[in-house]
């Protein structure tokens, strides 16, 4: 649940929009650069941003009685690193903002900062963290798309609570609050989103083992390696 | 028999994700409130007036669906969009698997796509 148009003062607005900025144009170039200079990705860059596309329209009842959705880039930072997911993050809020009157055009650099950008570098963070420590591929995948989308909403909470400290209590308070609306509602929706993040991987690693060892997601020695050392053999 | 283990882990994973939607539901975590299962966004609005009685939205969205039965098919659209280029990937991935087991088959062995294949079958 992205924040609506219209509820984050201008110099707010103004602030993550130039925040955003810098991310999207440089995005654009590794997107642009990924495209040519390995033109097989075009399928799987689409099929990452349609991952990014159907997950955030999926408005799923959580556990604090109200509901929210994922977000899906943690997948397409995995594969691509997070760069282009600033791009095909910042597509789907624009589609979303335009079409849906979800989210809104004043508050897109907002959202943009931690859907598209704070989301997918911090679950690619974990991802290499974990895969640093030789775990398991798809338990850095499950890490890595949970934290890509329970770290969103989180920083969706800091942006309201700069924006809108509580009287009494301040930023903590306003923090407190916004943090239960939002935080709160994504965990178990962050497990799902890792859960069928999970799954999408393990159709790639059955259809598309090749892209995911070039983009050096997979190796071709390991675990699921078996078929391969069979067929050299 | 039936199934492969790789078919049920998959079915598994779907079966969690379902369970973790209908749950919330299932055991009245919406019970005690005016709106049950609203929209967090809905919720945070109505916390921004509450921080700050006198804020007014500077902006409106240029188009709003008229309804929310529109909202929701526009939603649905979006889904349908993105499933439906997903769908797409894997049914070409599965495809070209297809076409270069056929060609392996047919006599020529060493084609490209066999290392796909082969971890298919692992």
């Amino acid at each position: 649940m992205h924040i609506a148009e219209g509820f984050l003062p201008p110099l707010h607005a103004v602030a993550w929009g130039a925040a955003s900025a810098p991310f999207v144009v440089h995005g654009v170039r590794a997107l642009t650069r990924e495209v040519k200079a390995n033109p097989e990705s075009t399928l799987l860059l689409g099929a990452s941003g349609a991952f990014t596309f159907v997950l955030s329209a999926l408005k799923i009842p959580s556990v604090t009685g109200s509901c929210s959705h994922p977000t899906g880039t943690g997948l397409g930072a995995i594969l691509f690193r997070p760069p282009i997911m600033a791009v095909l993050g910042t597509i789907t809020l624009l589609f979303q903002a335009l079409l849906l009157a979800h989210g809104g055009l004043t508050t897109l650099g907002a959202n943009v900062f931690s859907m598209a950008i704070a989301g997918p570098w911090a679950g690619y963070g974990v991802y290499l963290l974990l895969k640093r420590f030789d775990v398991p591929l798809m338990v850095t995948v499950f890490f890595g798309a949970f934290v890509a989308d329970l770290v969103t909403y989180c920083v969706t909470s800091v942006q309201l609570a700069l924006a809108f400290p509580d009287p009494g209590t301040g930023f903590l308070g306003a923090l407190a609050k916004f943090g239960g609306i939002f935080a709160v509602t994504q965990i178990p929706l962050a497990v799902s989103e890792g859960l069928l993040t999970v799954l999408v991987m393990r159709l790639l690693m059955q259809s598309s083992k090749s892209d995911l060892v070039r983009l050096g997601v997979a190796k071709l020695s390991g675990r699921s390696g078996q078929g391969e050392r069979k067929a050299a053999v | 028999m039936g199934m492969s283990r790789n078919t049920k882990i998959n079915g598994l994973l779907l079966l969690l994700v379902a369970a973790l939607a209908v749950l919330p539901i299932a055991l009245g975590m919406g019970e005690g409130k005016e709106e049950p299962f609203t929209g967090a966004d809905a919720q945070a609005e109505t916390a921004i007036t509450e921080l700050k009685p006198d804020y007014e939205p500077w902006f409106s969205p240029l188009y709003e669906p008229p309804s929310g039965e529109v909202e929701s098919a526009l939603f649905a659209l979006q889904a349908a969009l993105g499933a439906g280029v997903l769908a797409y990937y894997f049914g070409v991935r599965k495809g070209r698997r297809q076409g270069a087991a056929l060609a392996a088959a047919a006599g020529a062995p060493d084609t490209a796509g066999a290392s796909d294949t082969a971890a298919a079958e692992s």
